[in-house]
């Protein structure tokens, strides 16, 4: 009852602070325009218009009627990509049943499993991104060998359908300690069984209806898994493994090679002492920058340069903040990647544009480039420093606002005073004396 | 509008600092037990060191002055001088610090580096004593192990100078914390803080009610008779060895120690400070309350999702807040942050402090209060540099009782200096030289300088050499 209300009342916030003018056009002027697509921009103008970018460049006109963002001194990118959250599907981590992230299937195998349905638009977590500056947010599965799908998001929509850009966008798997019990306790018993399952998929595929008959030998996975995996066997859908240690790298390098598949290193802690074969092979890697620990035995060569260090072995680095709650510090991630030897272009790149090339939406997503989806954030400053604020975001072409659960509690507690505390409306509240 | 509430809640800062000693808070008394020296004593020495003078760098004192082009003088291990100008003896070394910004070493209050060292396998998990909800016997110095990789990287990419290491949180009362200086050494008495308190680890909310909740506590109401019954039991203690104490001290009549409540007796006494994790608002109000009782003080909540809601109390408690700048949602009694926290606190004069309870957090706590900065900001709450550079020094010092020691680059202070690369709060910083007690324990150009523990030792293929 009193969550309906609340809800209520956040959409009602919601459309009064939505422009007025949001079907309309929008300009952003005067600022440094990071495209993504060339060199930056000075005081250039980024024209919106029902949702996709119109124009870039310097010395445009602002439409009449247009409503107008001064820019001026500010810095405009594409909104932020992350490329490793469970945006809408991890709500409180320890209350399980707001978590929607993963499956317990007994043969560790979960490739049918698609996020999708799980999705909570409404998720409190989602306003904290986005104006944190991340407009873009694959939202993945773990646990087990297999652990199904993803998709990629956008921060904003009152359902999935309008936020969802693309489902799915990779299957997960997982390398080295994290299976190594589903691998019976060793490393070749969890390869094994992936080999066994992707075998399977294929035999499957090339005889369905023996299958449906029931006239062919059991087969390792169920049908709904064994049918998810075709488009991965077919190198459209990628293969997204977890995966840190070198010699466990070397292994997805490996499978991926043996069954023609198109392979995503996520983690790889110590992908930097594996740089010249994944540049060779043409494998992207998900790198959270902030590790420099030996935490587990797999990631003992772990450090702070590693996506400096792929990058310049000629590896497409995409940063990841590796957070759902604080997804928004993949600004930190990216800044610490610079001050770790990344060059600079390279790191904005790493959270805009390689992103989407990596999970195939840079037709729409990832720069700032006539036609693609307006998602736009404007800086007061350089977007990696820690003291620069988000000013605006804008997503689908539309402002949102700068209102979090976050923010709402702040602002209740800013002036401590018995009566502002429980109530909407202060001056209804006054304590009588 | 919010001039006026910041003028409101200063004047209320100036209260509390006027009166940070609340009237149940005990004064330090001498403890009568036990006729022997204190177990497990310092064997900390100050590395060698050769008087030094930074030159020419942004000299940040954490004691209110900044001083751009600044210098720093350190001799015999202390803060010999810091200003302008300063007037440096013949020989000595001098740092070129054009373009580069000093601050004091940087502080965690919260650390279990140690005791939950890396790598993070069950063998090295030595930081909860998860067999029974009071285990105020235990010393989380005898779990540390000071090969811990965690403490090489916190020196080189935190600038972190000291620390205190804490039991876990499974436990209501979780025993002794011990502060260390992160220096390498081969044992753990080596690496204790010469003349630094002790501290006992107290635990608010879910994690004993989920750790116990087969036996109990498994409520909150549980825990606080949990706290309430070792705390009765620790007056009972206190009162005996006193009474043996003004009886004359007869050595047939001496009463039989007991590790726990000795060590909650001397929490009673004040020698020792207690450092409460504590997430919810009310959940520390209660906790006020039974230090009230029980005549003790808490000394800081750690943690403290939710402290700016109750940022008035702890300001009028003089009980500092250690907190993240923005860590949330991983469960209920999280639920609440804001990234203002820290900035709300401290500008109702409550000693705010930035914290890690993590061994990458303590990487990078300054990257932390510069974002607890921002947030400030943006809720329209200016905090100065000096401010924020005491969350990360100054502030965490007084919270371990060391304020006298460390914590501000003032004269006769020991020398814990980082020299950062550029601002402590960019993210583009990095600490390039260490000093701890004046001597260059981690120098980011010179290989030779930089500490490995033996656990990293040959660990990585000679063809990946870092």
């Amino acid at each position: 009852m009193r969550k309906r209300s609340l809800a209520a009342a956040l959409a009602a916030l919601a459309l009064a602070a939505a422009p007025a003018a949001a079907q309309g056009t929008l300009a952003i002027v005067g600022g440094k325009v990071q495209t993504m697509a060339g060199p930056a921009i000075e005081n250039g103008t980024v024209i919106i218009r029902d949702g996709r970018i119109v124009a870039v460049g310097v010395g445009i006109a602002v439409p009449a009627g247009a409503r107008t963002i001064d820019a001026r001194g500010k810095v405009v990118t594409p909104g932020f990509f992350e490329s490793s959250t469970q945006m809408g599907l991890v709500e409180v981590g320890a209350v399980d049943v707001t978590n929607d992230h993963a499956v317990s299937d007994s043969d560790h195998v979960s490739a049918a499993f698609n996020v999708r349905d799980g999705l909570n638009p409404a998720s409190i977590v989602i306003p904290v991104t986005r104006i944190g500056g991340v407009t873009t947010a694959v939202s993945r599965p773990d646990g087990g060998l297999i652990a199904g799908q993803s998709v990629i998001v956008d921060l904003t929509g009152v359902n999935v359908d309008s936020m969802l850009v693309r489902s799915p966008v990779g299957m997960y798997a997982t390398l080295g300690e994290g299976v190594h019990r589903a691998g019976g306790g060793a490393r070749a018993g969890a390869t094994q069984l992936l080999r066994e399952v992707l075998d399977d998929a294929r035999t499957y595929a090339r005889d369905r209806a023996a299958f449906d008959r029931g006239q062919m030998r059991r087969l390792s996975a169920s049908r709904l898994d064994l049918e998810a995996l075709q488009p991965v066997l077919a190198g459209r859908l990628p293969l997204v493994v977890d995966v840190n240690r070198a010699s466990d790298i070397r292994t997805a390098l490996a499978i991926a090679k043996e069954y023609g598949l198109k392979l995503v290193i996520s983690g790889g802690a110590e992908a930097w002492m594996v740089a010249d074969e994944l540049a060779r092979a043409n494998v992207p890697v998900i790198v959270k920058v902030l590790q420099d620990l030996p935490e587990t035995f797999e990631q003992l060569g772990e450090r702070y340069d590693n996506a400096a260090l792929l990058r310049r072995a000629g590896v497409k680095v995409a940063i990841t903040s590796n957070d759902t709650h604080n997804a928004r510090n993949i600004k930190q991630e990216a800044g610490n990647a610079v001050a770790n030897g990344l060059p600079y272009d390279e790191a904005l790149r790493a959270v805009t544009l390689y992103p989407a090339q990596i999970w195939g939406v840079a037709d729409r997503y990832g720069s700032l480039e006539v036609g693609k989806v307006a998602n736009v954030v404007v800086w007061g400053g350089d977007p990696l420093e820690l003291l620069t604020p988000v000013e605006h975001v804008v997503i689908h072409g539309r402002e949102v606002p700068m209102v979090s659960r976050e923010t709402q509690l702040r602002d209740r507690y800013l002036h401590l005073n018995d009566a502002t505390r429980a109530y909407p409306q202060p001056a209804a509240a006054q304590p009588q004396q | 509008m919010k001039r006026a509430l910041s003028a409101l809640l200063l004047a209320a800062a100036g209260c509390a600092h006027a009166g940070a000693k609340p009237a149940s808070q005990p004064s330090p008394a001498q403890a009568p037990v036990p006729a022997v020296p204190a177990p497990f004593p310092s064997t900390y020495r100050p590395f060698p060191s050769v008087p030094t003078l930074i030159r020419g760098a942004t000299v940040m004192t954490a004691a209110g002055q900044i001083f751009p082009g600044g210098e720093v003088l350190m001799v015999d291990g202390k803060i010999a001088a810091v200003g302008q100008q300063v007037t440096a003896p013949a020989g000595v070394r001098v740092v070129d610090g054009t373009g580069k910004f000093v601050t004091p070493g940087i502080i965690d209050v919260h650390s279990h580096l140690g005791v939950y060292a890396s790598p993070g396998v069950d063998a090295n998990a030595d930081g909860n004593e998860a067999t029974s909800p009071v285990t105020a016997n235990v010393w989380a110095e005898h779990s540390v192990w000071p090969q811990d990789p965690g403490f090489g990287r916190a020196l080189a990419n935190g600038g972190i100078t000291s620390m205190e290491i804490l039991p876990g949180s499974a436990n209501l009362i979780g025993g002794r914390s011990v502060v260390l200086k992160n220096v390498p050494s081969r044992t753990v008495q080596g690496m204790k803080f010469p003349g630094a308190p002790y501290g006992l680890k107290m635990a608010c909310g879910e994690n004993p009610k989920r750790v116990y909740a087969s036996r109990g506590p498994s409520t909150r109401m549980g825990n606080v008779a949990g706290y309430r019954t070792a705390w009765i039991e620790a007056a009972a203690y206190r009162r005996k060895w006193d009474d043996w104490d003004a009886a004359g001290r007869k050595p047939a009549d001496m009463p039989t120690r007991d590790l726990g409540l000795e060590t909650l007796a001397e929490v009673l006494r004040g020698n020792i400070l207690v450092q409460n994790h504590c997430y919810r608002a009310d959940e520390m109000a209660q906790m006020i309350d039974i230090s009230h009782e029980f005549g003790y003080h808490i000394r800081s909540f750690h943690h403290g999702v939710e402290a700016y809601k109750v940022r008035d109390l702890l300001a009028r408690e003089g009980i500092g807040a250690s907190l993240w700048a923005d860590w949330w949602g991983f469960k209920m009694e999280a639920m609440d942050e804001t990234n203002a926290n820290l900035a709300m606190v401290s500008q109702a004069g409550v000693r705010a402090i930035v914290h890690s309870d993590d061994p990458g957090g303590i990487q990078r706590l300054n990257q932390e209060a510069a974002k607890a900065m921002l947030a400030g900001r943006v809720a329209g709450i200016q905090i100065s540099d000096n401010d924020a550079l005491r969350w990360l020094t100054a502030n965490p010092a007084w919270a371990l009782g060391i304020e006298d020691k460390v914590g501000t680059l003032e004269v006769g202070k020991q020398a814990d200096v980082v020299i950062w690369s550029g601002s402590p709060f960019s993210v583009y910083s990095r600490p390039e030289k260490v000093f701890i007690d004046g001597a260059l324990l981690y120098d980011r150009n010179n290989p030779n300088l930089q500490p490995t523990s033996d656990f990293e030792t040959g660990l990585l293929p000679a063809e990946a050499t870092r």
